[in-house]
């Protein structure tokens, strides 16, 4: 089932077209990588499903329910974690999140114990300070324990490590990870390391419109190219093996790298066990997302 | 209703914690001691300028003071309290929007008109304590020094001040919900009671606008009646539910 359903969303600002006609449908339970170039409209996609900006065309739903600009109801099912999070300062950690639960009118035990959950899972357990004193990632940390607290079906983090350092990226990932049992995380970001490493569906957004969308590990598969990187031990022998099989190009120090259109794997298998080659290296290239998004945005560009 | 009352009790708590109260609470107490202070103090004070005054050719004889002077002090010294009050609480909704911090409570469903009427009515709450508050200080220093039944209608005259104070309070929450920054709602409120205040400087406006209503000493010294009040007040009170009505549908479209 799907718990986020858009369908043909437009929205201009002034004379600029930001979403033309974005359609997209995160499945349940699934860690969804929005991926897009800083502009793209990612920020402005998550906004209309929080219902703080008005959509020009296209519907959006969330778990059955239809999100109405102006009218809050709908994200009773969603938790939201912004780039940069703000709390009232005044407060400390568990006073924010036991405001946050009677706002939602939580039951007062579901509060205390969902809070004190919460706030160990995120680290901030004995946390007695105002959050006037907290640092980027503890913030963002309370940021993801207030997201969850009345268990919504539906977590949405807009660039969530963008502003990290690397111990602080980590951490907000390895919560992510941790909380997909819980609730269906929408993951906006332009680093793609991240994306890789815990995201489980992904769409890439371009000019508006999503121009890639489904499972990480299926769209890998299909973009997989039959490539290879050889490396013999001796340089000597480099020259013979491209004497050999002139397909093959060098790369960097004494590597040569394949295709398997141009090159047969075992016909240089075969060649090199004949010749006695001695190989430290042969690797199958795994193609990146990075390799994959940038063949999805420039051909758009060059045409823009 | 728990949850207006949880962001009621989250206004509470700021303007606590960010000493907003406190200083509201000090400047009120202060204010009500300063105006039978002053009144007490006069006779004093003449007595010692005396014979600079009669240098000056000015006569000093024995004066007497009274509640009614007391009285007139606590009216003119009302604008002040409510420019410090509008001054402090002006960036009540400015100060969320900048900082993100209301769209992070509205993201989790929390209906914007409990937002609204939370803080609207914090903010009038508030005014009414330290009006009152302010009163009630007067009121007991001039019954102990004189006695408050020589002036006249004094409850409708303090109300009457009262009303056109929470009317300029709802006048800050409408540019308010509007406004991106604090100067803007001050400018826009401002502007308002500016020209209010500029209509009833014309003899046929006098009498109508609610800038009418701050005239509490013309009650309590008997020129005028309670009557000639009656238009000004009933205006008031309708133009403050006119300013919490528009700001509904404004706020429920607000960009955040």
């Amino acid at each position: 089932m799907d718990i986020l359903q858009i369908t043909d969303l437009h929205k201009h600002f002034g004379g600029k077209e930001v979403l033309k006609g974005l359609t997209l449908s995160v499945p349940e339970h699934s860690i969804f990588g929005f991926i897009g170039k800083n502009g793209a409209g990612k920020t402005t996609t998550m906004k209309m499903i929080l219902g703080l900006l008005k959509a020009d065309a296209g519907t959006i739903t969330v778990a059955g329910e239809n999100v109405v600009y102006g009218q809050t109801s709908v994200n009773r099912q969603i938790g939201y974690l912004p780039d940069v999070p703000e709390f009232y300062p005044f407060m400390t950690a568990r006073e924010y999140l036991s405001f946050c639960g009677e706002i939602t009118e939580m039951n007062p035990g579901e509060i205390r114990t969902r809070s004190r959950e919460l706030l160990e899972l995120v680290g901030l357990g004995s946390e007695k300070h105002r959050i006037k004193g907290f640092s980027r990632g503890m913030m963002q940390r309370l940021g993801i324990a207030q997201a969850l607290l009345h268990r919504p079906k539906l977590l949405i983090c807009d660039e969530p490590t963008s502003a990290l350092d690397p111990v602080g990226r980590k951490e907000i990932l390895e919560l992510l990870l941790t909380v997909r049992k819980q609730t269906t995380v929408l993951f906006s970001t332009h680093i793609l390391s991240d994306v890789e490493r815990i995201c489980t569906d992904v769409a890439f957004l371009n000019n508006g419109a999503v121009h890639l969308k489904g499972a990480l590990a299926d769209i890998m598969q299909k973009y997989r190219t039959e490539e290879y990187i050889l490396e013999p031990e001796n340089v000597a022998d480099l020259a013979i093996l491209r004497q050999a099989f002139p397909g093959m190009g060098p790369i960097n120090g004494n590597q040569l790298h394949f295709s398997q259109k141009v090159c047969n794997l075992f016909d240089v298998l075969a060649f090199t066990a004949d010749r006695r080659i001695p190989l430290t290296k042969l690797e199958r290239l795994e193609p990146s997302l990075e390799s994959l998004f940038m063949q999805l945005v420039r051909p758009l560009d060059a045409r823009a | 209703m728990r949850s207006l009352l949880a962001f009621m009790k989250k206004e509470w708590m700021e303007q606590i914690r960010c000493g907003r109260l406190i200083i509201l609470g000090i400047l009120f107490v202060l204010l009500g001691i300063m105006n039978p202070a002053a009144a007490k103090l006069t006779p004093w004070l003449l007595e010692i300028m005396a014979d600079s005054l009669a240098e000056s050719g000015i006569t000093v004889t024995e004066v007497t003071v009274s509640a009614l002077d007391s009285w007139t002090q606590f009216f003119k010294n009302l604008p002040l309290g409510l420019i410090a009050f509008v001054l402090l609480q002006s960036s009540i909704f400015t100060k969320e929007y900048d900082t993100g911090t209301l769209m992070l409570v509205f993201t989790k469903g929390f209906n914007r008109m409990k937002a609204l009427a939370a803080k609207a009515s914090m903010l009038l709450l508030f005014w009414s304590a330290g009006y009152w508050l302010c009163f009630g200080i007067t009121y007991c220093y001039n019954a102990y020094f004189w006695d408050n039944s020589t002036a006249h209608s004094l409850m409708p005259a303090a109300a009457c001040w009262w009303v056109f104070g929470l009317w300029v309070i709802t006048l800050c929450v409408l540019f308010s919900v509007q406004a991106k920054s604090n100067l803007s709602v001050l400018a826009g409120t401002g502007s308002i009671v500016l020209l209010f205040f500029l209509l009833g400087m014309f003899p046929q406006c006098r009498e109508y606008v609610p800038t009418a209503l701050t005239d509490g000493a013309s009650l309590i010294y008997g020129a005028r009646t309670m009557q000639v009040y009656l238009f000004p007040l009933i205006l008031t009170v309708i133009l403050c539910i006119f300013c919490l009505a528009i700001s509904i549908p404004l706020f429920h479209t607000k960009k955040l």
